[in-house]
């Protein structure tokens, strides 16, 4: 890559948020809102990458790992109960790995219908200097581990700690998967610029994922409630004119602590009461693009 | 330059931990534990109560807290110490109003310069947990073995009054190194409060008992990492309670941590909120009041 495409790898092409065709979401609705837990396994002794340190402090950070653990032991039941109780199935972001580690937690999410994407196999190991090779490996390997563990076939991929290269993307649709959760240009799916095949870029959301509402924005549980109700609100009314997509990324070592989690479940029962939402995963927003939308997207209509 | 082929193998990648420090399970598929008087929800209120030396050894780190300006540091170390001298005796005198028996985890240092705060936490019959010995004592892998021995013993010994040893510890941090399970283990102490993934106590593999401290739901997290207000915090404080004793209905007996600081809620403008909320919680019929020691010992005869 020169300097130029370096500066704008071309993911995209430009489309200003005005006079769009009209997406219609199914059942005649306006906003498509899905919820993302990230189901992570962080090791607690990783290797390291020369481009990233995993941890702050000399193996083992406990509080670093053990908070995280948190999600395994304890918060993502109470997250997917609150989550199952007002009718949200999640599109899990996962550590493939996790399979192996604690296949619990992997079967609990399966078992209540939630589609899986990959996360990479840790989110501990990094694509930063990964050779075409590598990333290949890393790209199998999460197809088999998550069809293996769950009959799933995976369809998506968030980089694991959103770490990627330039040619991620391209790799991706070579494999046949439909959309990726890295780019954070647009609040609808877009087509995404890939050497062969297919992709798509669906709405994921960093400034409303829970790690930023409470690690960057420093948000107390009810602001941050009140953060996602106004942008749930928003996004919903403008979807009148073309239908947008919320997401809500999570993590459950963050949402499911008990502080959290009851100013949480009042955003879900807010949506899930309005009437304006698809409730959906994923794959069934991608579904529904490909169909009604890519195609003229993806050639400039 | 591509990565070492290393980068891709998983020498771990099997079914629990990649670690053996302890086993995995899933609080909601435990037997259910309850509380002394049939109560569903233990508050543990656990102070710390830290004496920073206006020299930080930064070795391994710098504690939370810690002196910041070029010495002498007067600011900070003075206004730690405000937290000791007037904030820690607000909050003795809130306990003593709202009848709580707290846990203060303490550095050694401060049994060594204030023997008198330690007699006043004896007399009212709070928990002495080992907190190192300063705020210097900090732990992570990579002090040498003998050093950190040398370290939790200094730390006993200081806080070992009144012919009772400390059954509990909290590292300066949380930090421990590897072998910090089996240093505490050899001191003969019971349970640590380091590990924040749980909560319940839980056993590590060599028989030491985790007590989870909430990090999250600190006064230094809330309050002043996050720059929340004392008010927000006791909302906080109060949702959580609510959310666990719901859920007690269902699954058993919970814990709540208040992990607090003398010279965070001990302030004059947040000491009242503070109260208050102690003397809601304490209204709550759900709730038992107790120790980590207490808390340990109960969750122990149900195992």
């Amino acid at each position: 890559m020169d300097t130029v495409q370096r500066a704008d790898p071309q993911l995209y092409d430009f489309k200003p948020y005005r006079a769009r065709p009209k997406i219609v979401w199914p059942g005649g609705k306006q906003i498509a809102v899905w919820v993302a837990p990230n189901l992570e396994y962080y090791e607690i002794d990783p290797p390291a990458n020369p481009h990233r340190k995993s941890w702050t402090k000399p193996h083992p950070d406990v509080v670093g790992f053990s908070h995280r653990d948190h999600s395994n032991r304890v918060s993502h039941w109470r997250m997917a109960e609150v989550m199952s109780k007002y009718g949200f199935p999640g599109s899990v972001s996962l550590s493939v790995a996790l399979c192996q580690h604690h296949p619990e937690v992997v079967a609990d999410a399966n078992r209540r219908g939630w589609e899986f994407f990959s996360h990479g196999i840790y989110n501990t190991r990094y694509t930063y200097g990964m050779d075409e090779a590598q990333e290949r490996a890393i790209i199998e390997d999460s197809i088999r581990t998550v069809r293996e563990a769950t009959g799933q076939t995976i369809r998506g991929w968030l980089a694991p700690a959103l770490t990627h290269t330039t040619r991620t993307l391209d790799l991706l649709a070579e494999y046949g998967l439909h959309y990726t959760c890295d780019l954070y240009h647009d609040d609808q799916p877009q087509p995404v610029k890939v050497k062969s095949g297919r992709l798509i870029s669906i709405p994921y959301s960093l400034e409303v994922n829970d790690h930023y509402g409470f690690f960057v924005y420093n948000m107390s549980p009810r602001d941050y409630a009140d953060a996602l109700i106004r942008q749930y609100d928003r996004l919903a009314t403008e979807g009148e004119q073309s239908g947008t997509v919320m997401c809500i990324p999570l993590h459950a070592y963050l949402i499911g602590q008990p502080h959290r989690i009851g100013p949480f479940a009042e955003v879900l029962k807010h949506i899930a009461a309005d009437g304006r939402a698809w409730i959906a995963r994923a794959g069934e927003i991608a579904d529904h693009y490909y169909d009604h939308h890519y195609q003229g997207a993806a050639h400039g209509a | 330059m591509a990565l070492e082929p290393s980068y891709l193998e998983y020498a771990k990648r099997r079914e629990g931990y990649d670690h053996d420090l302890y086993e995995w399970s899933s609080i909601f598929s435990r037997s259910p534990v309850g509380w002394p008087g049939g109560k569903s929800v233990a508050v543990w209120v656990c102070v710390s109560l830290e004496w920073f030396p206006m020299t930080p050894s930064d070795k391994p780190f710098r504690a939370p807290g810690h002196m910041v300006t070029p010495y002498p540091d007067y600011r900070h170390y003075t206004a730690r110490e405000y937290g000791t001298r007037v904030g820690f005796y607000r909050l003795l005198d809130a306990f003593k109003k709202a009848g709580v028996k707290a846990s203060v985890a303490t550095n050694g240092a401060i049994a060594e310069r204030y023997p008198q705060i330690i007699a006043d936490i004896v007399a009212e019959g709070h928990e002495i947990i080992a907190h190192s010995t300063d705020m210097n004592g900090a732990i992570a892998t990579g002090l040498p073995e003998a050093e950190e021995r040398a370290l939790i013993e200094r730390s006993l010994a200081a806080l070992s009054v009144a012919g009772k040893k400390p059954s509990g510890w909290l590292s300066i941090a949380r930090s421990q190194s590897w072998n910090t399970p089996r240093l505490l283990k050899e001191a003969g102490l019971t349970y640590m409060c380091d590990w924040a993934n749980d909560e319940l106590p839980y056993a590590f593999s060599n028989g030491l008992v985790n007590l989870p401290l909430n990090h999250e739901l600190s006064d230094r997290q809330v309050i002043t990492v996050q720059q929340q207000s004392i008010d927000s915090y006791a909302q906080q404080v109060g949702d959580a309670f609510d959310w666990l004793a719901g859920e007690a209905k269902r699954y058993g007996g919970r814990v709540l941590p208040l992990h607090i600081t003398p010279y965070i809620v001990g302030l004059p403008y947040r000491i009242d909120a503070f109260e208050k909320l102690l003397e809601q919680l304490s209204k709550r019929r759900e709730a038992w009041f107790a120790t980590g020691e207490e808390i340990v010992a109960s969750w122990r005869t149900q195992q």
